[in-house]
């Protein structure tokens, strides 16, 4: 009996005290460095798997070649529940990064240079975002609800960079995702993404000066990235119903707001721009065949003719599981492409070189995507 | 002895003199088979944990993870010994539970209100003239309800209980009990529950955040009523059974960044689940047959509105469920020591959902079992093959996936060394799959009508020994041990097609598990004091082996702690009682990749309670006090869902 006793107590002491959990620090991998110009490195942003408030932040700097993994947890200790849930965005203007955190219905503003936490700005169910001049525009699937809670159209909220405060919301396409500044017109790509199977196929217009819609294009089912180019074409993919309709990208010319070309044997996942040429990559599935298909491609934006359609030269793509994110270095022209692997484990960054032979490569946090390049050195 | 064996161990079937059996030895009928490693809880140790559902008990047993996503509503399945949870079987009165859609059992939803005892087996249970589904899953759990005994010539039971507590729970029930006739009787019990789920959490880090919310939309309305007739036929005996559950809760969602307060989260689910099931056991010399039936009709609406949560996608879907089922099992006694059986079964399923492009399917699923087992001296044998035939259609011409047909065997086997049969030692073997769901192959944009069954394999060895000692104050002690070695094969997981929101299943993965089950247990009394003990432990090393490939191959699989145990130990003294319990869960990792990112801490609870009765004729009335999670850790068993706190429960019963 006195020996139950002991244990029970002995258990109810252990029972008492747990330390809490350390926040997560960074984790330093050397990877190679080199001579950028004014690039000092890269943030990239992993996206997290829905639900598991796994969204991180990684920076690579060209000065040490150090790959640095999970850097906001550490940096901002005093945010409750780090970055969020789900990164769907990210882009830096002037001295801030801005972060869209689809799943936490907010947009992170971060101090570039010391990766601080500025403030936080809520926008339910945001997904990218876009600049022009003195404000921030990001797109949001949550517009007012109608009479049909299925019909429910998305938005764009204008922010004021400097307050940081929405000044003015614009009605758009039902799921709005990409956006693309030309003049003074901001395009943005409907997918109608909730509405399967009557997609959106439009792309919006909004005239900035009165902020409202001004035009839709028609142009395809599922309407996703978009890139604007600088002969003042917009370059769209769509995404097809993953049945019928394959992935295609689209081109609008910002002179009349019609789709000028489509490029239908160029389907697109992602892509990014660099000077002349848009590197695509596309990673489709079909629902009939119960497969995917990953393809490369880098397009001249000036003739709209496919360069090539392998933009990694040393079988290295062989390894990926499922291509993420692409940017390219606009100063050493260095192509980075990520892999998503399974989304429930870390994923992997690729650098490749312009000829496209792999460099280095780095673990990520869970399902990487954006890349954006920084002026400024991390602290 | 063998006669006994038959008659006690068939779950399904009730004693065929169980009016006159003390209460004791009645619930001693259901100890379950030392053959294959099992546990139970039942009677009053059961109704001691205090415990609101049938997860809550399954816990205490070694070699199991409940899932759980906190507070009363929330999602609770048991997964044993690394396996999966669709490959735990979930029979209620003899009778298994389905989910043809998803192939998951919320144990949430099972009250303990009625339950006279949890049964957990691995491998299969095994007993005389069992119907071909207890064969045809890698591990069961047998929640058996209370069967109606009468004492001293009465012919009324009834009890009447009302629970309540923290989380603005409510729980009114009432049991009512009638012997109908010589050779019949009646049981009816209904029960209520009302919790408006919210309770006070925190998360807190080292040198960072320090936060405290209140987790909103987690309320739960539910309905349970059940209604048992028991009958007595020359040489067998029969029951029959109608289970009706309606409910509605809310979906408090993961717990993640966001601007505090801002979003209220208001995703419904609204369960409407009926089933009538019945069985008739006779024996004509040697020769026992049980024959049984289950009729179940489920429905599901989900809805997610806009309207109420400005960030939610509107989903607003209904699924409506119908299985129909009906086995008989047949034994022939060939000498005193050896038996067979054989056993078929027949189960349609059909899944009627107002999803775009649903494909309407139905499953037909034919299984018969053929088995024997051979008592020698010192030596137990148990063989058996099952043949598994599954058929599924659908509305739409092609969508359908193929036919399916699969022999599975198992082997048990028992040896007594002793003349005193204090030790024995087993050893098992069995392999089993389980199907695909009809969400697996079927789910709008999900499904892959390709997919193969998940096959798994089992090894194990142990031993049990047990002891009773009439003069001294330990009165019994008991041990059991065993280690295992399983293989989960073409596990069927879910795989990004293109993107966060397109998912499909394949079939890639392949699991190893290796473990170690332990419990002991024992009872004593010292002056007035009776004190029993259960003590048990698991070890468990479950790692994937999908990709050689990849960094992670190797990896503990997610939520698996490496240790894990739990203590309860009661004390009674006169009419009092004092209960307490303990869990704990080691740490462990969110995904297969064990980095810190994905570290969990371990969590260990402690629950107390203190009960007393008081008689006055007829009549019997108990207080329970219980205080659950008495250190207020706070904790998670699945990320983003934090658990409650220190709650508390008053239970008040009128017995008559």
């Amino acid at each position: 009996m006195k020996k139950i006793l002991f244990l029970l107590s002995l258990l109810l002491v252990l029972a008492a005290c747990r330390e809490p959990e350390e926040i997560i620090p960074s984790t330093q991998t050397g990877v190679g460095g080199g001579d950028a110009g004014d690039i000092a490195g890269f943030f990239l942003l992993n996206e997290g798997n829905m639900g598991s408030n796994k969204c991180t932040l990684d920076f690579y700097d060209y000065a040490s070649g150090i790959y640095s993994k999970n850097i906001f947890a550490e940096r901002n200790p005093e945010i409750v529940q780090e970055l969020g849930d789900v990164g769907n965005d990210m882009a830096i203007y002037g001295s801030r990064l801005w972060v869209v955190v689809n799943c936490s219905n907010l947009v992170e503003v971060i101090d570039v240079r010391t990766g601080w936490h500025i403030d936080q700005i809520s926008i339910p169910n945001c997904r990218s975002i876009t600049f022009k001049d003195q404000y921030a525009y990001v797109s949001s699937y949550a517009g007012p609800v109608e009479i049909d809670p299925n019909a429910r159209l998305g938005y764009v909220a204008k922010i004021d960079t400097s307050s940081l405060e929405i000044i003015d919301t614009c009605t758009v396409g039902y799921q709005p995702e990409e956006m693309a500044v030309v003049g003074d017109n901001l395009y943005v790509a409907n997918s109608g993404g909730y509405r399967v199977p009557n997609y959106d196929n439009t792309v919006s217009v909004v005239d900035l000066h009165i902020f409202r819609e001004v035009q839709k294009i028609d142009v395809a089912p599922n309407l996703h990235r978009m890139e604007a180019d600088a002969y003042g074409n917009i370059w769209v993919s769509s995404r097809g119903d993953y049945y019928d309709i394959p992935s295609m990208t689209f081109v609008i010319s910002s002179e009349n707001n019609a789709v000028i070309d489509v490029l239908d044997l160029l389907a697109c996942t992602d892509m990014t721009l660099c000077g002349d040429s848009l590197y695509v990559y596309s990673n489709t599935w079909n629902y009939f065949s119960q497969t995917s298909d990953v393809n490369y491609a880098i397009v001249d934006v000036k003739t709209h003719q496919v360069v090539t359609r392998k933009f990694i030269t040393d079988g290295t793509e062989q390894q990926f599981q499922n291509p993420y994110g692409i940017a390219v270095n606009p100063n050493t022209r260095e192509i980075f492409v990520t892999d998503a692997r399974d989304y429930v484990t870390p994923g992997k960054v690729y650098c490749f070189s312009p000829e496209g032979r792999l460099k280095w490569s780095a673990n990520t946090g869970d399902i990487p995507s954006r890349i954006v390049f920084t002026h400024t050195p991390l602290l | 002895m063998i006669r006994s064996l038959v008659i006690l161990l068939a779950l399904a079937a009730p004693p065929d003199s169980i009016d006159v059996l003390p209460e004791s030895v009645v619930t001693a009928y259901r100890q379950p088979d030392k053959v294959i490693p099992a546990q139970t809880l039942q009677g009053e140790r059961l109704e001691r944990l205090n415990a609101l559902s049938v997860a809550d008990a399954i816990r205490y047993f070694s070699g199991v993870q409940i899932k759980d996503y906190g507070g009363v509503g929330g999602l609770k399945t048991i997964n044993v010994r690394s396996m999966g949870s669709q490959h735990v079987g979930v029979f209620y009165d003899g009778v298994q539970l389905g989910n043809a859609q998803n192939g998951q059992i919320d144990l949430g939803k099972y009250s303990l209100e009625n339950m006279e005892s949890v049964t957990l087996y691995n491998g299969q249970k095994g007993t005389a003239v069992q119907s071909a589904k207890d064969y045809a899953s890698a591990s069961a759990v047998y929640l058996q309800t209370r069967t109606p005994v009468f004492r001293n010539g009465r012919r009324t039971n009834l009890k009447a209980s009302l629970a309540g507590g923290s989380f603005g729970t409510v729980n009114p029930s009432v049991y009512w009990e009638q012997r109908v006739g010589a050779r019949a009787s009646n049981s009816f019990n209904a029960e209520y529950l009302y919790t408006t789920g919210r309770y006070r959490f925190s998360y807190r880090k080292k040198d960072g955040y320090d936060t405290t919310a209140v987790r909103q939309n987690g309320d739960v309305r539910a309905l349970r009523v059940e209604d048992g007739f028991f009958g007595r036929i020359p040489d067998g005996n029969w029951r029959l059974k109608f289970y009706f559950y309606d409910s509605e809760r809310g979906y408090p969602g993961a717990f993640v960044r966001e601007e505090p307060g801002k979003f209220r989260h208001e995703d419904r689910q609204w369960d409407t689940d009926f089933f009538t099931q019945g069985s008739l056991y006779k024996e004509w010399g040697d020769y026992h047959v049980n024959a049984s039936f289950k009729y179940a009709y489920d429905y599901l609406h989900y809805l997610s509105d806009p309207r109420l949560d400005v960030s939610t996608m509107y989903v607003d879907n209904r699924y409506r469920q119908q299985e129909a089922y009906a086995s008989v099992a047949q034994e022939y006694r060939i000498t005193r020591r050896w038996d067979v059986d054989l056993a078929a079964d027949y189960q349609f399923n059909t899944l009627d959902a107002d999803l775009v492009n649903f494909v309407y399917p139905s499953r037909h699923t034919v299984l018969t079992a053929l088995s024997t087992s051979l008592r020698l001296e010192k030596l137990k044998l148990q063989g058996s093959l099952l043949h598994t035939f599954v058929a599924d259609y659908a509305r739409q011409a092609g969508a359908a996936a193929g036919h399916r047909s699969h022999w599975t065997p198992t082997a048990v086997l028992q040896y007594t060394p002793f003349e005193s049969r204090n030790l024995s030692l087993r050893a098992f073997y069995k392999r089993i799959f389980r199907m695909p769901t009809l969400n697996d192959l079927y789910y709008t944009f999900i499904g892959n009508k390709y997919l193969k069954p998940e096959f798994t394999a089992q090894y194990n060895i142990g031993l049990t020994w047990d002891r009773t000692f009439p003069k001294s104050r330990l009165r019994k002690a008991g041990i059991s041990l065993d280690a295992y070695y399983n293989e989960v094969e073409n596990k069927i997981i879910a795989m990004p097609a293109s993107n966060q929101f397109q998912w499909t299943m394949v079939n890639l993965g392949r699991v190893g598990i290796r473990g170690l089950d332990a419990a002991a247990s024992a009872s004593m009394a010292v002056g007035g004091v009776t004190a029993d003990l259960r003590l048990t432990y698991t070890f468990q090393k479950a790692q994937d082996f999908t990709d050689p490939e990849s960094p992670w191959y190797g990896g503990q699989i997610p939520y698996i702690p490496w240790h894990s145990g739990s203590l309860i130990a009661g004390f009674q003294w006169k009419a009092w009682h004092l209960d307490y319990s303990f869990l704990y869960t080691g740490e462990r990792y969110e995904a297969v990749a064990n980095i810190p990112e994905n570290h969990a801490q371990p969590w260990y609870t402690s629950d107390l309670s203190l009960s007393r009765g008081f008689k006055a004729g007829a009549h019997e009335l108990k207080g329970t006090l219980a205080v659950n999670n008495i250190f207020n850790q706070q904790y998670e068993v699945v990320k983003c869902y934090p658990m409650p706190g220190t709650n508390f429960r008053l239970i008040l019963s009128w017995i008559l």
